[in-house]
């Protein structure tokens, strides 16, 4: 039954455009801004204001613009962490969990020492975060190798766990006696931030410890031997499985670089410009470095540039919020109709349209 | 006994949510789709319906509308992943993102509002026995999605289209090769699951709890994934699946009222815990797995 075909059909390319790679998250940003800005007009908002606001306003005062390096750091960490699992197709996506993990590991010390003074204590924060963030991942692995149980399922399940333990914590034990009953825990001394970096900003020294990550995470994915087992093992497993790297410690290891980084990210926000820990620690990092690592190609580098685009759009969208009056849900519709744009986009990387022929005699 | 019994009457309407949905899901999967978006399709089904309801649409017409939204949303997904062959994890984490966005969206003004639920219908005489008459006393759409299961199960079992939908999903060339529509009857399988998470979302947010607030599926979209593989892909197992989770959110409640001193965030984190343990239970045995799991499931198929 093989009716005339109306519709054009996908035919695969010899080699893979590099061209359209690239251009693929740029296409897939104009069209998913191209059609928010319609749905703006459509709610009876203007959609030139939010224009200007989300999009242009990040990137034009120096001010705006140093609050979008400070969201870079977070989701540029997160995203490099998932992608390394992602090429290996595990599919962690319980980001969100790790990194609230890692914040209350890093909360920990100064909660329970507010007094203690020295250098030391926000790099062991940090580090006690991206330890608390690996332990967090690691319960998925062991299901996940041990079990055999879904990675996908386990993992977004702790992070709705994780923010039962948050909450557990900021209402209970760990809430500020002198806080006006506010869910949150005590300001965080002196020693336990990381230092400002730039002055007049809060950007803060976890923005180069996250670029460092990343160039670390390309050395490892694009030159090293286990890099490249990885990926073999996400690829062909089978092949993997010939040369000796089994398939449980390929799970292991990438979800254990995943939840380092995932906590590592949450300790700086909470020893960064939140400087406490509370409730809102996340406005849903984990989700949207999922969008970033994809966004970026899941390409250490392409990831730096993504995590850029990503922070602007938080930070277009509080202006929006601000000055359009756009509800700051429009962010989580724009963050998902820009994955799905690029999802869409990267198939013409591997394929291209074939029209039908039209039929000789046919009327158009 | 007064728990038992609260537990019993008020199971079936906790476990609709699961139960629906799971069985769009299963649909889908069947069929060797993957669509990780429920919790966004129920949550735009929820905001879609509550808005019908709240402006005096009434619960058909709410349920029609969320159906159709989510079967909408899920097209889309079914456009990127099927159509062009995108990642389909990815494309439905980001259908998810969406419909959650849009629910976000559209319900914000009516944060903390609420709705009338709808009236219970009891049979009658079984709905006086002692401690099990409550299971007797349900919402119309519970009894409705209690004829769903079998009438699902049926499909399967019995007739051409659930033949037809469980050879795309073992083996889609096959299929392909003596003429069938692999593409097309995976479009519609997801297009059903759609409807029935918009079902599932209406559901509740205009019986359930008819109540507004962002966020309200609460992970019940993922447990209904869970519910999934919980019932390995079989319709009956995941109708007794969607009543355990539906006692287990009741459970708490119960064990609150009975003076039994718990924090509320482990009572709330109570169906993500008891979904990871079974997830890991089933799992672990794997001949379970292999002899009722999708062959093809979330493999591309190109004609």
């Amino acid at each position: 039954m093989s009716a005339a075909r109306i519709w054009p059909t996908l035919v695969r390319r010899e080699r893979p455009s590099l061209y359209l790679k690239v251009l693929a998250p740029l296409l897939a940003l104009v069209a998913a801004t191209l059609i928010n800005l319609l749905l703006y007009l459509v709610m009876g908002k203007d959609p030139l204001a939010v224009f200007h606001a989300m999009i242009l306003e990040p990137f034009i005062s120096f001010s705006s613009f140093s609050e979008v390096l400070l969201k870079t750091g977070p989701l540029l960490l997160i995203a490099e962490g998932l992608a390394i699992g992602y090429r290996a197709k595990v599919f962690n996506i319980g980001a969100e969990g790790q990194f609230i993990i890692g914040a209350i590991f890093a909360s920990a010390l100064p909660v329970w020492y507010p007094m203690a003074t020295g250098q030391w204590i926000w790099p062991t924060m940090l580090l006690a975060g991206a330890v608390g963030g690996a332990l967090w991942a690691g319960i998925t692995a062991f299901w996940r190798v041990r079990l055999r149980a879904n990675e996908i399922l386990v993992s977004l399940m702790l992070s709705l766990v994780a923010v039962q333990v948050l909450n557990y914590l900021l209402l209970g034990p760990w809430k500020d006696p002198n806080g006006f009953n506010f869910p949150q825990s005590v300001m965080f001394q002196y020693d336990a931030m990381v230092p400002l970096i730039i002055p007049g900003t809060r950007v803060n020294a976890s923005l180069p410890i996250a670029l460092a990550l990343a160039l670390a995470a390309y050395v490892f994915m694009q030159k090293s031997f286990i890099g490249y087992k990885l990926e073999v093992g996400g690829l062909a497993p089978r092949a993997a499985g010939y040369a000796g790297f089994s398939e449980g410690r390929a799970i292991w290891l990438s979800l254990l670089i995943g939840g380092f980084a995932a906590g590592l990210a949450g300790a700086a926000e909470v020893a960064g410009p939140i400087g406490q820990l509370q409730r809102s620690i996340s406005t849903g990092y984990g989700y949207a470095a999922i969008i970033v690592a994809y966004l970026g190609g899941l390409h250490p580098i392409g990831i730096i540039f993504s995590s850029v685009v990503m922070a602007a759009i938080y930070i277009g969208g509080d202006n929006a919020l601000v000055s359009a009056d756009l509800p700051i849900a429009a962010v989580r519709v724009f963050q998902g109709s820009l994955l799905l744009a690029y999802l869409m986009a990267v198939t013409f990387v591997r394929y291209r349209l074939a029209f039908p022929r039209p039929m000789s005699g046919a009327p158009a | 006994m007064i728990a038992v019994e609260f537990i019993l009457s008020g199971m079936l309407a906790a476990a609709t949510p699961f139960l629906l949905a799971a069985l769009g899901e299963l649909v889908g999967e069947r069929a060797g789709v993957l669509n990780l978006g429920v919790e966004g399709l129920m949550a735009l089904g929820a905001a879609v319906a509550f808005i019908i309801v709240y402006h005096g649409g009434g619960h058909a017409l709410a349920f029609a509308g969320a159906g159709l939204a989510g079967a909408l949303l899920s097209l889309l997904f079914a456009f990127a992943a099927l159509g062009l062959q995108a990642n389909q994890v990815a494309a439905g984490l980001a259908i998810g993102i969406l419909g959650q966005g849009l629910s976000a969206l559209f319900g914000k003004t009516y944060e903390s509002l609420t709705v009338k639920g709808l009236p219970k219908l009891s049979v009658p005489g079984l709905a006086d026995l002692p401690v099990v008459g409550g299971l007797f006393v349900q919402d119309p759409v519970v009894w409705l999605s209690l004829a769903a299961t079998p009438a699902i199960w049926a499909t399967f079992a019995f007739t051409k289209t659930g033949l037809l939908l469980r050879a795309v999903g073992e083996n889609p060339k096959a299929a392909h090769s003596i003429g069938y529509p692999v593409i097309a009857i995976r479009v519609a399988a997801v297009a059903f699951g759609g409807l029935m998470s918009g079902f599932a979302g209406a559901y509740a947010a205009t019986v359930y709890t008819p109540l507004w607030a962002d966020g309200m599926i609460a992970g019940r979209g993922w447990i209904a994934l869970a519910l999934v593989v919980f019932g390995t892909w079989l319709t009956l197992r995941i109708f007794w699946g969607a009543c355990l989770f539906g006692a287990v959110s009741l459970a708490g409640l119960a064990a609150q009222a009975g003076g039994v001193e718990l924090p509320s965030q482990l009572l709330a984190s109570m169906p993500y815990l008891v979904t990871i343990v079974v997830l890991g239970v089933i799992s672990s045995n794997r001949r379970l797995l292999k002899l009722n799991g999708v062959a093809s499931l979330g493999e591309p198929f190109k004609p």
